[in-house]
């Protein structure tokens, strides 16, 4: 990796600062997709400024209807939870099987969202459970805070400090993981809640969508037949070695179905 | 050798003795190797697959801080250095020598492949030499590439080499073209099929490493390297490279995790550590990481081939035809040639009397990473090319595949094949009968049913597979166009306090060399597994060895030791005989213990070494002091494992996931030295034959020649979720030539997998055939081929 200078941020205001002195810096939380980068030397950051010491960003809160989840939290506390469990358990399902117990233990819900890859699990949740992302200086809808391939509304010195989900009627997440780097090849994560049904595909396309006919479709009748001829268009999906766009357009059908049955 | 009741001896499962101080961290690995004054080496590679070099512009890389150097093909040519070789010529069928172009260490106008080393920058620290490395400007002029097998010889393609027309490196052929012809017009039945078994990168655990020492007081130099054959390295650098000597060149290779053929071959980067740890006078180290072993390792296998067999009205086969494309990569390596011939050509009548057998292979360049052994090295092709034709002659015919491969096993031994190899020994149907009641063959019916009951696709596979090891008879070898002997070395010392030091050839790399080696000791000599110690991979200690791979260190390595222990044996009872005024006849030696037959007049092997290093009273004037032999062990034939395995398999028609849910392997390996080793190595090549058959490719973009598959996020290794448990037995026949019997184990797993996945996803889903890897998006769009037909009713 090429060197940086290493800021220890403790507090989002402290961070805040940081990113606005230093524009060519990046911020980390748990590091598993910028380390990676770095020892590639596929990014040069002048400044990395470390949010994972930062104590506001932690921790989850039920109040309500709502789960605030707070973006320096890891995948395994949020798999763990038994608040999470009790009040969304797709959400900790989702959590508990991103990467192995290593990134779990690492990664964090915040970093996820805000380097969207479009293969991540969360982003998932974020919109199909119609979820509100809270930054430093605003709150985000969840459909509109995925812009595009690894791009967000962020702004350049804008942090997630929080996630905030509705609890959902029910939901369920089915994945279906690439088989080498085991990301989402494709994900569907299906929820009835207070504003209907929702469906968002990750994976599957340069960032997460709502399928839009098969929230139609199970508005009218959550049931796996009412997808029975809704097929999900393989436009601008994502095709390489591992799965071209019409697969990916097949697996979504396949994916979404699943989920609906496991609804129960 | 006689079964002596040894509780550590042979055929027992002796825990490994290697495994403490791997398990607890205290493995010295080439990494872990630091000298003193030590500098790094990064190298630079090209981004291109295929450019001249214009220049080399290295003036801003020298001023950063910590360089010491940067060298370029330019040095390399200036110190008048020779170039990698392949140790092995084959001749094509016009009987011209197949064309073997310069590989020199650091590219000195063309790069050939993405990966290939131009330039190697020394600095003070490995960061310094990364960030000099971005700092060499490579000015390139890009050429057009050639990346596909298929098409490498097609009139057009891009030339690798401006001089090897049609990218062409040999036509090689065997066997008896026109009696496979005539067999074929006798035929009742044609069964034809094509076919590519995928190319693989090797990914062993350790990536390479090297450190090069030079000590200008003695000139001597050290390579300390990750290499499964120090000997072999120590005489190409010194032969051909010309880097020394022999006896000025010493090397060693540390433990080593891992290499399944990807680290017998001499590279670049340890002949360049070694060559520039003189020219900046300091230690020079060198490790990859994994996106460099990705690019410059040797790779696997690569063949396109179309096959054809002819059958006789009640399924005897008469004659196949085969006709393969092998991919040598941008440059031959160091056995690359020999593996897609007599590894593979060889071994094409399998476990069956065809009578007429003629093979046809051409040998291409293409800008990719060099491809050479990778375990099994030609069987894994050849058996994966037969088990798949065969089966799909059972399906054409509609014969049973466990009846139709019975009805024409050899059972006759020895047996001349048509390929030039003459099998032992060997016994297919007690494989076959074993595996298939392990695989509960009778009942797969039901279980298809019950699948189709959930939704689910049940296929069963079969592959009866025999290989060739022991590599390998000198005279055979050199014949056949080997530029080395292929024997093996041993050395066993007795210490005066009794304890044994063995010296072999054959180095250790996850195999337990240190354990079984030990084990025929114990058994052999009466000594105890503690009592033993297995010293390998250092030219400065091991007096010679041709080192591991083709599953030849049990049968020519651990045959080299019993020689050598039988020489101590020997010797032992002549200084028993002087100590108890008896004749050498009447000596008696079993489980350590001398005796003179018939009194109970007697010494231990410990008591007789003491006295060979203490010779008081000793027959100083026949017999030398000291209890230590050499041996050096020619083998007399190859040996032929061989075995039977099936697969089960579901699928999932919905998503093409395909899971495996019963792999049975039962293995005629010989005998069994240490049977829980052997089931760890067949544990290991099973995973890795269903790593190729259901998740490992390698692909290269084929306009521009960049590695896609470059790193584990594309590059799927299996893991354990991938695999079920396996259920392996074996039988015996043992091997007829060598004198402990064993035939090899290590490469089996490799060899007979890939083809009984195949077959299994292929009945599972109905169709005839399936290009490795079978993944998901392949066995749905083939499940959806199936379909559509009785769609469009």
């Amino acid at each position: 990796m090429y060197e940086f200078s290493y800021h220890k941020a403790s507090s989002v205001a402290e961070a805040a600062g940081l990113i606005a002195s230093h524009p060519d810096a990046k911020l980390m939380s748990g590091g598993q997709t910028l380390i990676p980068t770095l020892k590639q030397r596929l990014a040069a950051p002048s400044d990395v400024i470390d949010l994972s010491k930062i104590a506001e960003l932690k921790g989850i809160k039920v109040a309500g209807n709502v789960v605030t989840i707070g973006a320096g939290t890891l995948h395994a506390e949020v798999a763990a939870s038994k608040d999470v469990q009790a009040a969304i358990p797709a959400l900790a399902a989702l959590a508990g099987n991103i990467g192995d117990a290593q990134v779990r233990n690492r990664g964090t819900l915040g970093g996820s969202i805000a380097n969207n890859d479009p293969a991540a699990d969360y982003p998932g949740a974020v919109v199909a459970l119609g979820a509100t992302v809270i930054t430093n200086k605003r709150r985000i809808a969840g459909d509109d805070f995925f812009t595009g391939m690894f791009e967000t509304a962020l702004e350049a010195d804008e942090i997630v400090t929080a996630v905030e989900f509705p609890k959902a009627e029910k939901a369920n997440y089915q994945k279906f993981p690439n088989p080498a780097s085991r990301y989402a090849m494709v994900g569907a994560f299906v929820a009835k809640t207070a504003s209907g049904v929702r469906v968002a595909i990750t994976g599957a396309g340069p960032t997460v969508f709502r399928w839009n006919d098969a929230e139609a479709a199970l508005s009218k009748s959550l049931t796996a037949a009412a997808l029975d001829g809704v097929k999900a268009s393989a436009d601008n999906l994502n095709s390489d070695i591992h799965a071209s766009a019409d697969y990916r357009a097949h697996l979504i059908g396949v994916l979404a179905k699943r989920a609906v049955v496991a609804l129960g | 050798m006689t079964a002596t009741g040894n509780a550590e001896g042979f055929g027992a499962s002796v825990k490994r003795k290697e495994d403490q101080r791997f398990l607890t961290g205290k493995g010295n690995y080439t990494d872990d190797i630091n000298r003193r004054g030590q500098s790094y080496a990064h190298f630079v590679r090209s981004p291109h697959a295929h450019a001249r070099i214009r220049g080399i512009d290295a003036s801003a890389a020298l001023a950063m801080p910590g360089v010491l150097t940067v060298l370029t093909g330019q040095d390399v040519a200036a110190d008048k250095l020779g170039g990698l070789i392949c140790g092995w010529t084959i001749h094509s069928k016009d009987g011209s020598p197949m064309k073997a172009p310069a590989h020199p260490i650091l590219a000195l106008d063309e790069v050939r492949f993405v990966g290939d080393h131009v330039a190697v920058v020394i600095a003070e620290t490995a960061s310094q030499a990364k960030d000099a490395a971005e700092a060499v400007a490579v000015d390139y002029d890009v050429l057009p590439a050639v990346v596909s097998t298929a098409d490498a010889a097609k009139p057009g393609s891009p030339l690798v080499h401006a001089d090897v027309p049609s990218n062409l490196c040999y036509q090689w052929e065997l066997g008896d073209k026109a009696a496979t012809e005539a067999a074929f017009k006798n035929a009742a039945h044609i069964v034809s099929l094509d076919l590519v078994n995928n190319r693989l990168i090797p990914n062993p655990m350790e990536p390479r490493a090297a450190v090069g020492d030079y000590d200008s007081g003695t000139g001597t130099f050290t390579l300390f390297t990750t290499s499964q054959n120090p000997h072999l390295a120590r005489l190409v650098l010194s032969a051909f490279v010309g880097i020394a000597p022999e006896h000025k060149l010493r090397v060693v290779a540390p433990d080593v995790g891992g290499g399944f053929g990807s680290k017998i071959f001499i590279y670049s980067e340890e002949a360049v550590c070694v060559w520039a740890a003189k020219k900046v006078d300091r230690p020079v180290k060198w490790t990859s990481d994994r996106s460099e072993a990705f690019l410059s390792d040797a790779h696997g296998r690569d063949h396109v081939s179309h096959a054809e067999l002819a059958v006789d009205a009640e399924g005897r086969f008469l004659g196949l035809h085969v006709r393969t494309t092998a991919a040598m990569g941008a440059y031959l390596h160091t056995f690359s040639a020999a593996v897609p011939t007599y590894l593979y050509g060889t071994l094409l009548a399998g476990q069956y009397t065809t009578p007429a057998i003629y093979v046809e292979v051409d040998a291409v360049f293409t800008n990719t990473a060099p491809v050479d052994a990778y375990r099994g090295a030609g069987r894994p092709e050849a058996t994966y090319l037969l088990e798949r034709i065969v089966e799909c002659a059972a399906r054409d015919l509609g014969k049973d595949p466990a009846e139709l491969r019975r009805l024409n096993f050899i059972r006759k031994f020895p047996y001349a094949t048509p390929v030039a190899l003459e099998y032992d020994v060997g016994d297919f149907d007690a494989s076959m009968d074993r595996a298939l009641e392990l695989a509960e063959y009778s009942t797969f019916p039901a279980r298809k049913a019950e699948a189709a009951r959930r939704g689910k696709l049940r296929g069963i596979g079969f592959s009866a597979y025999i290989e060739a090891c022991g590599l390998a008879p000198s005279r055979v070898a050199g014949a056949l166009g080997a530029g080395v002997g292929l024997f093996e070395s041993a050395q066993v010392r007795f210490n005066p306090t009794g304890n044994v030091q063995v010296f072999t050839g054959c180095h250790s790399h996850g195999q337990g060399h240190e354990t079984t080696y030990a084990q025929l000791v114990s058994e052999h000599l009466g000594v105890s597994l503690d009592n033993i110690e297995i010293i390998h991979g250092d030219t400065a200690q091991v007096q010679y060895g041709l080192g591991t791979y083709g599953s030849r260190s049990g049968s020519v390595g651990g045959s080299a030791i019993i020689k050598a222990a039988d020489k101590i044996i020997a010797k032992g009872r002549k200084i028993v005989a002087y100590r108890m005024e008896a004749s050498v006849d009447d000596i008696e030696f079993k489980a350590g213990v001398f005796k003179v037959a018939g009194t109970d007049k007697q010494m231990t092997i410990a008591e007789v070494a003491f006295n060979a290093y203490v010779p008081h009273n000793y027959p100083l004037e026949e017999l030398e002091p000291g209890l230590d032999e050499n041996a050096f062990y020619d083998p007399q034939n190859f040996t032929f494992p061989s075995g039977t395995h099936i697969c089960e398999v579901e699928i999932d028609p919905e998503t093409g996931v395909t899971q495996i849910v019963k792999f049975t392997a039962v293995d005629d390996f010989g005998r069994i030295i240490n049977p829980m080793i052997v089931h760890g190595q067949v544990h290991g090549g099973i995973a890795q034959g269903i790593g190729q058959a259901m998740l490992e490719g390698c692909h290269y973009d084929e306009e521009t020649g960049q590695l896609i598959t470059g790193s584990f996020m594309d590059y799927c290794m299996p893991r354990a979720d991938d695999l079920p448990n396996f259920t392996i037995d074996a039988t015996e026949t043992a091997c007829t030539h060598n004198p402990i019997g064993v035939k090899g184990c290590g490469e089996a797993g490799a060899i007979g997998s890939p083809p009984a996945v195949i077959n299994a996803v292929t009945d599972a889903i109905g169709i005839r055939h399936m290009d490795m890897p079978a993944t998901p998006e392949r066995v749905w769009r083939a499940i959806q081929s199936t379909r559509l037909p009785r769609a469009a009713e």
